[in-house]
């Protein structure tokens, strides 16, 4: 089954991103695909690289970014939502990328499961 | 899955959204940029309905004035989405009602929904988004 993600909560604060990742993750292992992920509302602060948190913790963004460098998921950040909170391209974790809205409604379109990450 | 397998680009293929908005119109940004993909799901001719439910339905009220709190007032919005041809918009029964509010309080017309007509809409659709 193709599963599309949408993340609409910042990392660390709230689980929202983390659960996101880890249902990714286990679709994967199960020999489901995860072709994109869609990072709404505060979502999109999942995509930044400047993030350094402790050592004993997980990376949320780094930890995405392996997942799109291993099994192709297409990492999209939605571009209205990122100029409001001071992300572009200049600070952006490897395997994401901005774009529109259109995106996340294509997902709902051609997959066959959307699932929401959020509050 | 097999339909879509005829349509990898998911051109012309249209399904029913629901965008399922629970959150009160100010306070945090939900509701704001919940609308903005109701706008882009409609603009990519997609069969589209909008259900206010818990909080939610505030942000239909009729007199919303956000000066006092420096934020943008989206409320004429809602007015405007019969432009954008979405005309399915329903509100939850028990949401009105715990809030002391009918029909008459809203800016928009609406189909006011039991918690079991609800969950009947909801089983129709093919994507449903919630925010």
């Amino acid at each position: 089954m193709q599963f599309g993600i949408l993340v609409n909560e910042g990392p660390y604060t709230h689980q929202a991103s983390d659960s996101a990742y880890l249902f990714a993750r286990t679709a994967i292992e199960k020999g489901h695909s995860v072709p994109r992920v869609f990072f709404y509302h505060d979502g999109v602060n999942n995509s930044t690289r400047l993030a350094t948190p402790p050592q004993d913790d997980r990376n949320v963004s780094a930890r995405w970014s392996k997942l799109a460098a291993e099994h192709g998921v297409d990492l999209v950040v939605c571009v209205a939502a990122a100029q409001r909170r001071g992300i572009n391209d200049d600070v952006l974790a490897p395997g994401f990328r901005i774009s529109g809205l259109g995106q996340l409604v294509e997902m709902g379109i051609q997959y066959d499961r959307l699932v929401t990450f959020g509050d | 899955m097999s339909d879509m397998d005829m349509e990898d680009d998911g051109a012309g293929v249209v399904k029913k959204f629901m965008f399922l908005n629970r959150k009160a119109p100010h306070g945090t940004v939900y509701a704001l940029e919940g609308l903005e993909v109701v706008l882009i799901t409609a603009a990519f001719d997609q069969d589209v309905s909008m259900v206010f439910t818990d909080d939610g339905v505030y942000q239909l009220l009729k007199g919303i004035d956000s000066k006092g709190i420096e934020v943008k007032d989206f409320s004429k919005t809602y007015r405007a989405l019969e432009g954008y041809d979405i005309e399915k918009l329903y509100v939850d029964q028990a949401s009105m009602d715990a809030r002391g509010l009918t029909e008459d309080d809203l800016i928009v017309d609406v189909t006011v929904l039991s918690v079991a007509e609800m969950a009947n809409l909801m089983d129709e659709q093919d994507v449903v988004i919630s925010f």
